[in-house]
């Protein structure tokens, strides 16, 4: 199945909000790379990260076509689940699908075409890193919190979905643990792209594609250029992490907060 | 010419997806009829978009789906008078256990992803006789939750072909409309039949008669305990 190796997708331009064509040729992603993607609220960040789920063909309201491997993914990349090569996490924190934890993810197993794995354990416990209140495998996917399903959604990705592209829409917003969830999707060398409002994990990726009025504004590339920026925000997240422990601890904070 | 016999529970994207069929096939000829039960526009509205010829019937007493097979054959013949490619029949899907497809024609079931987990149970002989399951309303859910829905649909019908789709904005439907450039044609339609057999259900109700209880009925009647059907003669 060597059409199924993923060695890159392609971005090609598309239109922004008023049909005008968008200021880049190509945008290049390989397994392994990290890509934030940033802009005001209506930019078309969302837009964007679905246009390569779909792999769209200039058929989105967008006009971009995204490639694999240089050409037109086969249609069974689009259609079958089991040879998709991309999960996506999206902004959604609500699963509408009224069944347990372990029957979907079970089912969702099936679907990803592994007949006989029971990843259900493993999941839920990935999961559970992410978030604060432990996820029960006999609760209702309708009855999980939103940082609870988007905990829960990640652990999915890696572990079921097990995908070489991970697209995420910001992770950072359902209160979850965002610093292991990012940890834990480099450890299983995943391609990522995140929407995400948030310096810390801007500033982690390799590539930052900023957004506008629907379209690729700009691609940057700080090349280590942000290394003290980035060491200083670690400073700052950890700080803000742990006083927002404390918080939820019900503690009061009656100490000088360490910049 | 080709026959679309698209089906589905009410507000699930039928029209939607109709629509983007058609804005989809700029060069082809399309001629609509939508069956339903008290109120439609759709046949006013795409006519007014695409510019199409239209037509639409209430079922009146009749279930919508048998309504539909019983006008199928003039349908064809208006269609085919007006030399379309491709008449579409949108049916009011609300009778869950009727299939309104034909031999000779395309059958398109749309469903929402949004309407449950449960949802393709509930309406399997619609699944099940159908040759593609349009689902709709993806742009609403999780991508894992779209995976687990085709995987609750191939458990009904497991040759079906599946599509995904957010029909506002017409994504995903690349495959579909090659299926329908490529689907089979309406050869002798005098030979058309229903693929599968309706239910049988004819009682006093069917004729307008309104007393509850099957004691006041005749037909076909059922009681709340005990065997399934029951012939009440007069
Ligand atoms: N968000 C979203 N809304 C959709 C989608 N498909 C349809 N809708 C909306 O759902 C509503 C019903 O869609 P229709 O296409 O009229 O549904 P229908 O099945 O033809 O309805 P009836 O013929 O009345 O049974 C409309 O407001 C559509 O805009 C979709 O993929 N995503
Ligand atoms: N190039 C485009 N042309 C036309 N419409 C677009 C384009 N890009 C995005 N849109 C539309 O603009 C709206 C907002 O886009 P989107 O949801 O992607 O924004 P976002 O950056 O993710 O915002 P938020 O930060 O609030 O999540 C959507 O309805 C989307 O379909
Ligand atoms: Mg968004
Ligand atoms: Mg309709
Ligand atoms: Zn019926």
């Amino acid at each position: 199945m060597s059409e199924n190796i993923i060695h890159e997708i392609t971005i090609l331009p598309g239109r922004n909000r008023n049909g005008e064509p968008e200021g880049f040729d190509e945008i290049r992603i390989k397994p392994g790379d990290t890509i934030s993607i940033v802009g005001p609220t209506g930019s078309g960040k969302s837009a964007l990260i679905n246009d390569i789920e779909i792999f769209a063909s200039r058929d989105t309201i967008t006009k971009r076509q995204i490639l694999v491997n240089g050409t037109t993914p086969p249609d069974h990349f689009i259609r079958d689940p089991a040879r998709k090569p991309v999960a996506m996490i999206t902004q959604n924190t609500r699963c509408l699908c009224d069944l347990s934890v372990e029957d979907f993810l079970c089912m969702h197993t099936r679907s990803r075409g592994y007949r006989d794995q029971d990843l259900v354990e493993e999941t839920v416990s990935l999961a559970n890193q992410f978030t604060g209140e432990a996820i029960r495998r006999t609760v209702r996917m309708t009855q999980l919190s939103g940082g609870q399903t988007r905990s829960l959604m990640v652990a999915d990705a890696i572990l079921i979905s097990n995908t070489p592209i991970i697209l995420l829409d910001e992770v950072e917003n359902a209160g979850i643990f965002k610093n292991r969830v990012i940890e834990a999707l480099r450890r299983y060398h995943k391609a990522l792209l995140f929407v995400t409002h948030d310096p810390l994990v801007s500033l982690l990726s390799d590539r930052r594609i900023v957004m506008h009025d629907g379209a690729v504004a700009k691609v940057l590339t700080p090349n280590g250029s942000e290394q003290s920026a980035l060491k200083q925000m670690l400073a700052y997240d950890a700080a803000i992490a742990k006083v927002r422990e404390q918080i939820r601890a019900g503690e009061l904070i009656t100490n000088a907060i360490p910049a | 010419m080709r026959l679309i016999i698209v089906a589905g529970p009410p507000s699930t994207g039928k029209t939607s997806v109709i629509r983007q069929i058609i804005r989809s096939m700029p060069n082809h000829r399309f001629v609509y009829l939508k069956i339903d039960v008290v109120v439609a526009t759709e046949d006013e509205e795409l006519a007014a978009e695409f510019g199409i010829a239209t037509k639409k019937i209430y079922s009146g007493d009749l279930c919508p789906d048998h309504a539909g097979i019983m006008v199928m054959e003039d349908a064809i013949s208006w269609a085919a008078g007006l030399g379309a490619d491709y008449l579409i029949v949108e049916s009011a899907g609300l009778c869950l256990r009727c299939t309104p497809y034909t031999t000779q024609s395309l059958g398109i079931v749309v469903l929402s992803a949004v309407s449950g987990i449960h949802s393709p149970v509930k309406m399997a002989p619609m699944i099940a006789l159908a040759d593609m399951a349009v689902v709709t309303r993806v742009d609403l859910v999780t991508q894992a939750e779209k995976e687990v829905f085709r995987e609750r649909i191939k458990g009904i019908s497991s040759s079906i072909e599946i599509v995904e789709t957010n029909a506002i904005q017409g994504t995903g439907l690349r495959f579909l409309i090659r299926t329908i450039e490529e689907g089979p044609e309406v050869t002798d339609s005098k030979t058309i039949t229903l693929r599968g057999i309706p239910p049988l259900g004819v009682c006093t109700v069917c004729i307008g008669k309104t007393s509850i209880g099957w004691q006041n009925h005749f037909g076909v009647v059922r009681k709340l305990n005990g065997a399934d059907y029951l012939f009440r003669g007069e």
